[in-house]
């Protein structure tokens, strides 16, 4: 039980910790001021919930101080989706990309709130009124620019088709699953996916943008078992730069 | 009647944390925010739990050695823990925090009925400086964690409110 646990919580603060690099990386460019902060203070949450993931790692299941966990782990023991390690492209990948894991994120963590696992529990029940404001900033903008202009209705939608395989990736089985589920840790991959199938697809629906064909999505898997885009490396490399330094550093 | 030794303690201990201010939110202590989950006193220590606002709130490490300070200055030595097994909502808040919030020019949060947080809830918000209600959210992100950014078409001036926290 504890491995599955372990993967459990690696891979949902690795997903967290990575997607709050990529937001961050908005600070000072975005398309307006309101999303230079929308995206800057969705990074900061996100690197936040991805230190209360780490900590409960170490402090519940024996694992390294947080600091180590999110600084100084190799490419290959990242478990996080390949959604999150692209680079964040146009405004309009990233808008997507935002709506697509964060409905992800809200439903993992309602379906957390009853968890027998008691920290997780928890901190999903306190996530949870956080993350509903990174939905609902992702559902607007949604709505608006697949509802604007021609040319912003076109982007939405190739940003979509773009963005979705990598999506459907982020419910990627690992081993040992089963487990959680037996012990009403976690109810699972596959019934995550089916929730968010019908929750986003509703939201794209009534944005007028047409919903991807998920038996003909190439889907990106490898993400969970370690194997990585070429964008992981490089994101580490910069985010580490600083503490790499001097690793013994006291902050 | 002499007040017990260890109800003196207490009421110094919060009259101290009466003293630690939200560095993001000058106007109001830890305690009118319901930042303090229970305050335990122990023969040799004393132990403050505090619940934080949100998870990645920056202040808190700041809040955490300034609770410890304020103690010390009483001649109390305390550790200080954070839990969230107890939810901080904005419900926690005190009604005296809610209107030092409106005087400071911060809307204050609008009260939820459950758990569901919806655009009709979160446009139920009084302009600070006009009082009008005809006010609208132009982005639920502002300039901290806890603030989002609303407009007011009676007095056409841009504020921030504290976001209703569930």
């Amino acid at each position: 039980m504890s491995k599955a646990l372990q993967q459990l919580l690696y891979k949902m603060a690795d997903d967290a910790l990575i997607i709050g690099h990529r937001n961050s990386e908005w600070t000072g460019i975005g398309p307006m001021l309101e999303e230079d902060l929308a995206f800057s203070s969705m990074a900061q949450d996100k690197i936040g919930h991805a230190l209360a993931l780490y900590t409960i790692l170490h402090e519940h299941l024996g694992q390294p101080h947080p600091d180590k966990l999110g600084f100084m782990r190799s490419e290959a023991e990242f478990t996080c989706c390949q959604l999150v390690e692209l680079p964040i492209g146009e405004y309009d990948f990233s808008l997507m990309r935002h709506f697509l894991f964060d409905h992800a994120e809200l439903l993992r963590y309602e379906m957390l709130t009853n968890s027998s696992f008691l920290p997780l529990a928890q901190l999903a029940k306190k996530v949870k009124g956080e993350i509903k404001y990174h939905v609902l900033h992702a559902d607007t903008f949604l709505k608006q620019l697949a509802r604007g202009t021609e040319e912003s209705k076109a982007r939405m939608q190739s940003g979509l088709n773009y963005t979705w395989p990598y999506a459907l990736g982020i419910f990627e089985a690992t081993d040992n699953e089963q487990d959680l589920t037996a012990q009403n840790v976690f109810t699972g991959e596959e019934e995550l996916k089916k929730r968010w199938l019908e929750k986003v697809s509703l939201i794209i629906n009534n944005a007028g943008l047409t919903v991807p064909k998920v038996e003909e999505s190439k889907i990106v898997y490898g993400g969970r078992k370690g194997y990585h885009s070429e964008y992981l490396k490089p994101l580490l490399d910069e985010m580490t730069e600083v503490v790499r330094l001097d690793p013994s550093a006291e902050w | 009647m002499e007040t017990p030794v260890s109800e003196l303690l207490e009421n110094n201990i919060w009259l101290a944390l009466n003293q630690v201010k939200d560095p993001e939110i000058p106007v109001l202590s830890i305690v009118e925010m319901g930042m303090i989950a229970g305050v335990k006193i122990h023969e040799h220590k004393t132990e403050v739990i505090i619940t934080p606002t949100f998870v990645g709130c920056p202040a808190l490490h700041v809040i955490q050695q300034n609770v410890k300070d304020e103690l010390h200055k009483q001649g109390i030595d305390a550790e200080v823990k954070i839990d969230l097994s107890i939810k901080w909502t904005t419900e926690r808040m005190t009604a005296e925090a809610r209107e030092k919030l409106e005087k400071f020019g911060l809307a204050p949060p609008p009260h939820i009925s459950d758990d569901e947080l919806t655009e009709e809830q979160l446009n139920r918000v009084r302009c600070p400086f006009c009082h009008s209600t005809d006010t609208t959210l132009r982005s639920a992100f502002g300039s901290t964690l806890c603030r989002a950014i609303r407009f007011c078409f009676n007095c056409k001036q841009g504020f921030e409110q504290f976001k209703p926290v569930t």
